[in-house]
């Protein structure tokens, strides 16, 4: 799940000044999820906006906001709208993949967060930075990558008490939870056996990959 | 040579005393208090921005001790800079003779003074000691090219925390470091004996074998050692030592002073460790007088 907030509405009409009639795109996956930019959202989002003097042409709700081909065909009746910009209301990737699709300034409406876990409907947990070399086998399935504030690979850092990290005191050690999981599981002996450090080389942004390249 | 390594590996009583630069450019009272230290310590930390505050450079520091003739301990931490960064800083360290460095984490700029700026962690500590052995060992850099010349060879130290729970968990972590290529310990602060005893039997046990260095503050009140065991992770002041400063009421930094001495003396009498590292947080020119209450006079 990639989990999006809202921005402020004082900053999301301070993006639009000089726009008055307003197109909105949502996306009926995560940012629904995330109550960001489901029809719910959508709905309320018109209200604000035309309480605040603009006019809402069109209001679509794609299935996918991150899929090119799809949002081309759902944005169709932007064409003839009138909309003089567009306030995407799904994650980054789906606001520049409408970007992409309309001639017209396009603007967040969510700040996008992490990728994380739903622990229940409306709670999300960060639980994967997307860093191209997971670990997650030699730290009994929990990423310390993502959940060390420092994101440390090899073992921890002094910095915890009673478990919990001295960067923020409501987040748990991940390499105590980590500790934890390898001994309830058996497989202590993987405890801080690290093998070499992690390069950057291969994380250089923006990355692509391509399935239908032909396999040699 | 460096002088600790001298003193490590010919079994002497090793001696460090950390300092931390300016917020600024006048190295002046760092400089006066490190000849306070002259031919008492056998080495001088210089912390890297310790608790992410910002302070003029590590390096910077060494280099001015270095150019007194004193020897200095390069701390290198891995917050703020790359594998690029930290080789760079250790060449030039090198130049001017400064060879006994320290790997650590580094303290998360969050709980610093300057929040915003970008916690780096390209190497942990672990990484740090590897990089820095693969250079000795290969001549290489961190891209696996030659650099020119000599390559230098170093003294490696890593940290400990003894009051670490859990400690199978520490000990997996000292033992990574000492095969990273850790040549000494320096631990967070002692001040409970008995629960450094049972750390250091502990590391035995593990088969680790590295001289270590207990970690000594002097604490200057009751309220210090209270705001330390409730903040600060890997400090356990026992309940004894705090009702001893409470009772010294004004004089709690001289009993602070005291209590400290009282440590250094009896590590060093029970020969508990290889030597003490001296933390003193500003007030680095008490240590001589702490080490004299310890019993520990210049050395000739």
């Amino acid at each position: 799940m990639i989990v999006t907030r809202k921005k402020p509405p004082e900053e999301i009409l301070s993006m639009l000044e000089g726009a008055k009639k307003i197109a909105l795109v949502g996306c009926g996956q995560c940012a629904a999820a995330c109550q960001t930019g489901g029809g719910k959202e959508l709905e309320e989002m018109t209200s604000f906006l035309e309480e605040n003097g603009k006019e809402v042409v069109c209001a679509i709700l794609p299935d996918e906001c991150c899929h090119k081909l799809l949002v081309k065909r759902d944005l169709k009746p932007l064409r003839d709208s009138g909309a003089e910009a567009v306030l995407g209301l799904a994650c980054g990737d789906g606001v520049q993949t409408v970007a992409d699709n309309a001639a017209l300034p396009v603007y967040p409406a969510t700040d996008t967060v992490f990728l994380g876990q739903i622990e229940r409907v409306g709670i999300f947990h960060e639980y994967c930075r997307m860093c191209g070399d997971c670990v997650l086998g030699r730290t009994g399935g929990i990423c310390p990558v993502t959940r060390c504030a420092k994101g440390l690979v090899n073992g921890p850092c002094g910095g915890q008490k009673d478990g919990k990290c001295e960067v923020n005191p409501e987040n748990d050690c991940a390499w105590v939870l980590i500790y934890r999981r390898l001994e309830a599981t058996g497989q202590l002996d993987k405890l801080c056996r690290t093998g070499p450090d992690r390069g950057h080389a291969a994380a250089a942004h923006p990355r692509h990959i391509n399935l239908r390249e032909k396999k040699s | 040579m460096s002088e600790l390594r001298k003193a490590l590996e010919t079994g002497v009583f090793a001696v460090t005393a950390e300092m931390a630069p300016p917020k600024g450019c006048d190295f002046s009272r760092q400089l006066a208090a490190a000849e306070l230290l002259r031919g008492r310590v056998h080495a001088v930390n210089v912390t890297d921005m310790q608790s992410a505050c910002l302070k003029a450079s590590s390096l910077g520091l060494c280099i001015h001790l270095r150019l007194a003739g004193l020897d200095p301990i390069l701390q290198i931490t891995g917050r703020d800079r790359s594998r690029l960064a930290i080789l760079g800083d250790v060449l030039s360290a090198a130049s001017f003779g400064i060879d006994t460095v320290l790997a650590l984490t580094g303290d998360h700029p969050a709980v610093g003074d300057c929040r915003e700026s970008k916690p780096v962690y390209d190497l942990d500590s672990t990484g740090i000691l590897r990089l820095l052995s693969r250079m000795e060992e290969t001549g290489t850099d961190c891209g696996g090219n030659p650099l020119s010349g000599p390559t230098p060879g170093l003294f490696k130290g890593a940290a400990a925390t003894p009051a670490y729970e859990p400690r199978l968990l520490q000990l997996s972590r000292l033992r990574q470091k000492a095969e990273a290529g850790a040549q000494y310990i320096q631990t967070q602060g002692v001040f409970d004996l008995d629960q450094f005893r049972d750390f250091l039997e502990d590391v035995d046990r593990a088969g680790i074998q590295l001289p270590i260095m207990a970690g000594i503050i002097p604490l200057k009140s009751a309220g210090m050692a209270r705001f330390m065991n409730r903040s600060v992770p890997g400090i356990s002041v026992p309940e004894e030592t705090v009702a001893r400063l409470d009772a010294a009421g004004d004089r709690g930094q001289q009993a602070g002073m005291e209590l400290a001495a009282e440590l250094i003396a009896r590590i060093r009498e029970e020969k508990l460790c290889a030597g003490v590292h001296i933390m003193a947080v500003g007030a680095e020119r008490n240590v001589p007088e702490i080490l004299e209450m310890a019993g520990m006079h210049p050395f000739s």
